[in-house]
Order: structure tokens, then sequence, then C-alpha cells
């Protein structure tokens, strides 16, 4: 979806500087990167959809970000964005992924079997695990610039692959703008229902137009498995439960997502990939694995210890408030994940996390018992 | 869904599929590498204008009352010169439902070409806003001559201040869903480089929203002057809220009595005001302003977006005409009590506010009465039926106050067929 008359040569007829975007108060990777002399080369550059550079930018333009927290800046609207955009792109992609070069190769490995351990988190302190990612459909126009026949579209097809499902994984699909009171009820109590997103990060990229049109969620019976359709990406794929059996949710979350894709496949789609981004999505922040792995644990102790914010570091592993991004911990329960998404495989970030949380819990028990925890503070991952 | 639509999504065979909905032999090359994504062009073809249209059945706003699919299916494909498409016109009423007693317009213009190239969208969502105005047959009168006002001093026991508000837009540039950086920043450069030319009691100065130090900004928050970054979903969905605060600024006059927004909603907002009961002044000095300023960008080879059909161009179709708002604070603490109050107010064309604006609600017994029109009267003749009802309503209120009755009167005639 073009923002103003961004599709238009008609803006040529203005110089670069003219319309060059006032970045000076901005702290996001896009503004960063975006020079004007950047801006200059790539601004009469589209992709084959139409997106342009100023769909790219605008959530960043009208985000200036915040002194602490760099927010990306940039989203793409389809797959050909981190290709025709690469020049803005690639950097960005370095700045937040540790490095991350436009040489580099990511290794995508689905395979719960090489995960070793993870099936005995402790539950008396790891009081849930999870799993979610993302996938976009090859082919079609990503969230911020779909129209609404697309989306639809997307719609269709994941309905149709989701309903093979079998097993386990067999469940059912909830539009957003069908359900029943007493189903939206149901998922908010599951803690399952998404809402149209308010975050300006967000509504500035276009993603929330025409809510609810084409938006739902698909879950299976056991309530362990669950799929969002077109929020901030074409499916986002969780897989969940209570206590710590993070090996289980794995091998949950592996073999249904190998299982919808072989689903697309038999109908003569495939899923956005390639060997240097890994999966592609939406945001930057999100390519190569797309891949967070989180619990939900008790560290009252540790979490008030003055190096706790280092040792994470060291880990790999960022906390955050157990409402997800953007909220505060409640009663000393954090929600620890893996801080990168590109540049390791789905198994080694798992494995991080696996071994990064038994740490953690050990030094709480430490710190309980009075003693100090100096002889285990980690290595640099 | 339409049949061809699923067969699409579900086959393979997408180049034969694409012959048959006319794409032509360039678009099915593309199509053979299965890894390259669509043309916009050929996407069009692929999903053709049922796939598109918007699920409307829970809306209530103009648009949505008057886009049937064969509209739709008639100029999704269309582009005014700018390049601005029927979905960014009806963006912001796909995205706000709207409410079930209040009926929200629901599409914009991107530009003054819009209400052309989509009129058989525009011309009946102005209909249905407009008493029946119909651009088609029907022409706007325009009148700035505030010396035909009579009567035009209220009793300030009663009214507190007084306003007159309208928009401006510059011909040639996009409007505020649609514009580019450079174009907003030219809107700003055109508008305050005239306003510079303002002299003697218009005298002023402009505060760059970007700009401003945080004393200038309390100094026009303790105005009410100052105007902040829209958070209406029904503004923000239609694009307008871009790059802010990029080009968007205030001008006021030293004397505080004339103020402009450039960039907020439309191009530009004139407002005239003042404390007090004097509406002819408010509208003299609301006039001679806008005549100067343009008059002051004319001499630059500019002019505003006006045509005889339409009135004055603005971004929403409920400002076209006059755009103009008329109003003032009145107490009127036993006639707003009064069950009959809300039918008088009806009758006599106006409407009640909270003193906060538009979808605030009044506090205490302070109201802020308008005219409800835009469209089909002049200025002078809205600013004159403004000024003829709130006399009426503070002849109602003294009445009560004396324990007299008091009477509804007739309705006003919109329009002389």
């Amino acid at each position: 979806m073009p923002f103003g008359n961004t599709h238009n040569k008609f803006k040529m007829n203005y110089s670069a500087e003219q319309e060059y975007p006032d970045l000076s108060q901005h702290n996001n990777h896009m503004a960063k990167v975006l020079t004007l002399e950047l801006y200059s080369k790539l601004r009469d550059k589209e992709t084959p959809s139409g997106f342009t550079l100023d769909d790219v930018i605008q959530t960043g333009v009208d985000n200036p970000g915040h002194p602490f927290i760099m927010t990306v800046g940039c989203v793409a609207g389809d797959e050909e964005t981190y290709d025709v955009f690469k020049d803005l792109m690639d950097p960005v992609i370095e700045d937040r992924h540790g490095g991350y070069k436009p040489s580099d190769k990511h290794k995508t490995d689905l395979n719960a079997e090489n995960l070793q351990g993870g099936d005995d988190l402790d539950p008396n302190y790891v009081l849930s695990s999870r799993v979610r990612t993302g996938r976009s459909i090859r082919g079609f126009c990503l969230p911020p610039h779909c129209s609404r026949g697309e989306r639809r579209a997307i719609e269709q097809l994941s309905i149709e692959a989701l309903d093979s499902l079998e097993g386990d994984l067999k469940g059912k699909y909830y539009a957003l703008k069908n359900m029943t009171e007493e189903e939206q009820q149901q998922l908010i109590d599951d803690h399952f229902l998404f809402d149209k997103p308010v975050s300006p990060l967000l509504l500035a990229s276009g993603m929330a137009r025409d809510w609810p049109d084409a938006r739902g969620i698909w879950h299976n019976d056991n309530k362990t498995f669950l799929v969002w359709v077109n929020e901030e990406d074409h499916l986002r794929v969780i897989s969940m439960q209570k206590g710590g059996n993070m090996r289980e949710v794995f091998t949950r979350f592996c073999t249904g997502l190998t299982k919808i894709e072989d689903l697309f496949k038999n109908r003569g789609h495939e899923f956005m990939w390639n060997e240097h981004l890994g999966y592609v999505l939406t945001c930057p922040s999100n390519l190569g694995t797309g891949l967070r792995a989180g619990v939900h644990v008790k560290l009252p102790n540790l979490s008030k210890h003055e190096k706790f914010g280092d040792i994470l570091k060291r880990l790999r592993l960022q906390k955050r408030g157990t409402g997800g991004v953007d909220t505060a911990a409640v009663g000393g329960v954090f929600d620890i994940s893996n801080a990168d998404r590109l540049g390791f495989s789905e198994v080694e970030l798992v494995q991080m996390v696996v071994d990064g949380v038994n740490l953690l819990v050990n030094m709480e028990k430490r710190l309980e018992g009075g003693e100090d925890i100096e002889d285990m503070m980690p290595e640099q991952k | 869904m339409s049949g061809s639509f699923r067969r699409l999504i579900s086959g393979r065979n997408t180049a034969v599929l694409l012959a048959s909905l006319g794409a032509g032999t360039m678009a099915t090359g593309a199509f053979l590498n299965e890894n390259s994504s669509l043309a916009a062009e050929t996407k069009r073809k692929l999903y053709p204008p049922s796939s598109d249209f918007p699920d409307l059945r829970k809306h209530n706003n103009c648009m949505a009352a008057a886009l049937t699919p064969a509209v739709y299916a008639k100029l999704r494909d269309k582009l005014t010169p700018n390049n601005w498409t029927l979905d960014q016109c009806i963006q912001t009423g796909v995205d706000n439902p709207g409410h079930p007693f209040i009926k929200t317009v629901g599409c914009v213009a991107g530009d003054e070409e819009s209400y052309e190239v989509f009129a058989e969208l525009f011309d009946p969502v102005i209909k249905d806003r407009h008493n029946g105005y119909d651009p088609r047959t029907m022409t706007h009168p325009t009148d700035l001559d505030a010396s035909k006002i009579k009567h035009g001093m209220f009793d300030e026991n009663y009214v507190l201040s007084s306003r007159v508000r309208t928009g401006r837009s510059i011909r040639g540039l996009s409007l505020p869903p649609a514009c580019s950086r450079a174009e907003r920043r030219e809107v700003e450069r055109v508008v305050v480089t005239a306003l510079a030319g303002l002299k003697g009691d218009l005298a002023g100065h402009y505060y760059s929203l970007g700009d401003m130090t945080d004393k200038e900004q309390q100094q026009l928050i303790d105005d009410h002057f100052l105007f902040d970054k829209p958070v209406s979903p029904l503004l923000t969905c239609a694009f307008m809220a871009r790059d802010w605060p990029d080009a968007r600024g205030i001008w006021h006059n030293n004397d505080k009595t004339f103020l402009i927004w450039i960039n907020e909603e439309d191009h530009t907002r004139v407002i005239s005001m003042e404390k007090g009961g004097n509406m002819k002044r408010v509208f003299e000095r609301f006039c001679n302003g806008l005549k100067q300023v343009e008059h002051l960008i004319q001499e630059r080879g500019w002019e505003f977006m006006w045509n005889e059909r339409l009135g004055y161009i603005l971004t929403c179709p409920s400002n076209l005409g006059t755009g103009l708002r008329a109003g003032v604070h009145v107490r009127l603490p036993k006639l707003s009590k009064d069950p009959r109050f809300s039918k008088i107010l009806d009758n006599l064309r106006l409407q009640k506010r909270g003193t906060g604006g538009v979808d605030t609600a009044a506090t205490g017994d302070t109201f802020d009465i308008s005219n409800l029109d835009r469209l089909g009267k002049s200025e002078v003749e809205l600013v004159q039926l403004v000024i003829n009802g709130v006399n009426y309503l503070i002849e109602c209120e003294k009445k009560l106050e004396k324990g007299q009755d008091i009477t509804v009167p007739a309705p006003l005639v919109m329009f002389k067929k």
C-alpha cells in the first residue's frame, strides 16, 4: 500500500534534499544508515510490486525512537525489498544482528533431535516455555503493503493448510471478524488473542490497515500450538506449554512447522527463504530464524544482583516483562529469551536458552542459600 | 469469493490463468519464474476488484453507504494525476467503521483531482453529508463581504468568546493524506512567506512545531493555540500524520486574534477569535485576513483550490464549500436543561459541542455552539445564521430566567431548490 504519492515519479520533480527526511532527532537503525547520499541513490527505485524507499522508512521517520532503545526503523513490503534496497538493508542488518555481513550465510536447523537436554528445566522456577517464529508465503506482499485481496488469499491458503493438520496438531481457526463473544473470551483467557496493534511502530508502517479483515488465530485442540494469521507477519507460529520441558515445546515446534511447510508446498507455495537471510519476515529484526525461545522464570534474587544485566549479555539472552515486549517484570518473574535471530540456527538458539536458563536457575538457588555466584560467571558466548 | 480467484490461489497453472485474465505475454513470462514476485500491474488483474472490495457490513459512514461493488470495480484502478488511488481515499473509512449514532465521512481527498476522478464515490458522499447538495447540478456561493453582517454583537453576560475558522488549500500541491515531504515543506514555505507580508494588526510570527523552544510551546498551550500530532484514528488512518512534525507549525498575529495552522489536517486552517461577543469584528478580521493572504500568495503565482461546484477544496468532504465553522462559547444553564434544547438547535441548523471542541463534552453550562452546514450557503449566510441563532438561544435563556415559556422556531430551509 503506497503512502501518499510515493509510487510516483512526480516526486522526482523535487530534489533529494527537498524530500530527504529530517532525522536529526532520531535514534533507530535506519536513521543511522540513511544519509542524504543514500536517499538520493535509492529514492527512484521500487520493487516489482511497487514498494518504494519512502514506504520502507516511513515507520522510522514517524518514530524517532528512544535514547536507550534502538528500534529498527524500516520494514519490508515484499521479499524483493531486501534486494532492491540492499544498500539500506544490509548495513541495518549488520548493525542489528551483531556484525552479520552481506556475504554471510545463515544456517537453518529445525531438527529437534540435535538439541541436547532441555527437558528438565526446574519447574519450581520455570513456569512456562515457549518458542515462536514467523513465516512469509513467497509471491505475496508483506503486511505493510498487501492489498485486501492478497491478505485474504494468504488467510485462505493458511486455513486450508492448517485444517489438514492431524493428531495432536489438529485444531481450529478463529477469524477475528467472525468470532463469537464466547470464543473471544476463551482466547483472551488462554492468552492467545492478539489485538489490533496499538504500537505506533507498527501502525506507521501500514500493517493495521483494514483490521480485522483476514486476520485470525488458529490453535490445536490441546492449546499447545498456535498460529497467528496476518498480524505483523503472514504467519506467526507459536509452541508453548506450562512448565520447563523446552525440549518438548521445541520438538512440537519443529514438527508443526515442517508439516505446515509441506502442506503449503503441496499447494504450490513455499516460504520466503534464502541462504543469506534465512526466513524473510517483515521486520529486519526477525530475519534468519525469526525465532524467540523463552521461558517465564522466577529470579527474584538474581534479578536484583548487580551483574544480572551483564550475565544475560554474556549468555546472549534478553529479559522482558511477562506481558512480552515493552512490559515490565512482575513479582520477580521474567521472560528470558534469546537475543539473536540471524547467524545462528534454530537449534543453536534454543540450546543457548536451555543452557542459559539452567545456569540462571542454579545462580538463583545459590543466592537463595545466601552464597555468592562469582565462580559461576559465564564466558561471553 | 469469485471462481477464478479460488483457482488462482490453489492452482499451479498461473500462466494459463494470467492469460485468461488478459494479462498478456510479458506478465506470463514473469510468472514462469516461480521465484519472482508479482508486478504491480499484473497483480491488479490477478486480484479482481471483487477480491479487494472491503467488508463494510459493520460500517456506518458516508463512504460505506455509497461504495457499492460496482462503483469500486469501476474506480479501483483509476489514478489521479498525482497517482492517488481509490483505496487510499477510503482507507480511513475502512479502518474506522464508525459509531451507530455518529455518521463519519469515511473518505478523504489526496488532491484536488480526487473529487473529479472519484466523483462516483464523492458525489453521493457529498449529497449525504451536505443535505442533498448535488455537485453535478448546483453551484456554491462564496461571499466574504463582512459588511453585510447585522446584529453581530452578542450579550456578553452569556457569550464568553467568538470564533470563526476555515481551511484553505494551495492549488497544485497534494493534500495532507498524499503529500510527499517536499510538497508539505513547499506548502509551509508558500504560506509562511505570504504571512510574513501581513501588517498592522495582522502582523505576526511563525512557530515551527519542530523548532519551537519549551517556553514558546508552553505559551502556545496557555493561549490554546497549540495543535498536537493527531491521535484520532480517523486522521491517522488517512495518512495525515506522516513525518510529524516536519513542516508543521502555527502562525499568529501579535494581538493573538488571528491564527493559522499549517499542515495539520489541511494545508492551512485559518482562525479568527476573541474573547467576548463581537462576532462581527471577528468575521471582519477573518475576511480581511483571508483576502490579504490570498493576495500575497497570488503575487507569487499561487492560488487557493476553489471551484464553483464545490467552493473551497479541503481534505475532508465535510469541509467543502465554505469550510467554515463560526461559533461561540455561550452559557445556557437553563436552556441546556430544557428538553427542547436539541430540537431548537436542529431547527436553527446549529450544533453543540463541549468547550474542548469536537469529540468533547460540555463542562458546566457552557457550550460551543456553531453552524452545522458548510456547503451550499455562503460564508456571510452561515455567520448570519449563527448570529441569529445564538441571539435566539440567548432570548430563550432570558425568558426561562424570568419563568416565561419559550417556543421552538420553525426549521430553517437549507437550499432554495
